[in-house]
């Protein structure tokens, strides 16, 4: 999925004044190191002895990323129900009360990744308890403080173990 | 079953909005929680081995990055082929998450969930034509929903 080269700097969204320009050293950080981030003292000093540059190098590109939020950051990932229990729960809310009501789920600190979608079932999001019974209650909760009805959608399984996303983007 | 104790919560909490960008990262999660950097790194690597961390790297915001088209793909599928179609279509290199998902019917028919990313309408539209074609005559009925605004995306990436 790489592209070669553009002979132009990548820009991506933002006016000029504040803009991130994207070098190679961006690309390879985003690129390749998605996972398998050192377990070691100085993690960022092996990545840039892997990659040729020096570690100030990689710090300061990885702040640049961070701070123009093409990165959420650098860390663990955890797979679902590993750290207590989830669900994704979808609501039918009518337009004029999605903003209440979507307000009042965010503010829920069991919820994680709240989505608006095109659909009859227009508001979707996560919901991560300690366990079965806590999960419940909040699902029972939210339907009593927004008045519409969750539809509860738990995973079954998982077909295939989420390594990374491969990006399309300029390559060195 | 491996279970985590209060230490490991700790790290994992210390941990969850990323590794501080210092040169000895886990030296300085170890000193907010009292622990040493190499108890720190033991402890996740344990993790990692255990399966309660999954990776540990950059996580790149999609969106930002041009893909402005995340479709969340659902498909009703047949029970008896649902794990061999999901294991194909979680294969993917466009799906970035694939789950199976029980039905709630009659409002809810769809059984496995592909969220799929692109940077056009058309790129999308691809991506779906080749998983329609993939699971050809098992597709009994899908929709494409895609998020309109993200409203809130916070805390560990779990997927639900």
């Amino acid at each position: 999925m790489l592209n070669p080269l553009p002979s132009h700097p990548l820009t991506y969204e933002q006016p000029l004044s504040n803009a991130l320009q994207i070098t190679p050293l961006h690309t390879r950080l985003l690129n390749d190191f998605q996972r398998d981030f050192p377990l070691s003292p100085r993690p960022y000093l092996e990545i840039a002895e892997h990659l040729g540059v020096s570690e100030e190098a990689v710090l300061s590109a990885l702040s640049d990323l961070s701070e123009h939020d093409y990165i959420s950051r650098v860390g663990p990932i955890i797979p679902p129900n590993q750290l207590g229990v989830s669900t994704l729960v979808a609501m039918a809310i009518p337009p004029e009360q999605l903003q209440r009501v979507a307000d009042q789920i965010s503010a829920r600190p069991e919820v994680n990744h709240n989505y608006e979608r095109e659909h009859r079932f227009n508001l979707w999001f996560v919901l991560i308890a300690s366990d079965a019974v806590h999960l419940q209650q909040v699902l029972d909760s939210i339907d009593e403080e927004t008045g519409y009805q969750t539809l509860s959608l738990p995973l079954v399984d998982e077909f295939f173990i989420d390594l990374g996303f491969n990006l399309d983007l300029p390559h060195v | 079953m491996f279970s985590l104790d209060e230490t490991d919560l700790a790290i994992m909490r210390a941990t969850q909005s990323g590794l501080p960008l210092t040169p000895r990262p886990y030296q300085t999660i170890a000193e907010q929680l009292g622990l040493s950097a190499e108890d720190v790194m033991s402890r996740m690597i344990n993790m990692q081995e255990q399966g309660v961390i999954r990776r540990i790297g950059v996580v790149p915001n999609h969106y930002k990055l041009g893909y402005r088209f995340n479709g969340m793909t659902v498909w009703n599928i047949p029970d008896e082929v649902i794990d061999e179609l999901g294991e194909k279509v979680g294969q993917l290199d466009f799906v970035s998450h694939c789950y199976h998902r029980p039905r709630h019917l009659p409002e809810w028919p769809y059984n496995l969930f592909a969220m799929v990313h692109g940077k056009s309408q058309a790129a999308v539209d691809q991506q779906i034509k080749v998983m329609s074609e993939l699971l050809g005559a098992y597709n009994q009925g899908h929709e494409v929903l895609y998020s309109t605004e993200i409203l809130k995306k916070t805390g560990f990436r779990s997927g639900g």
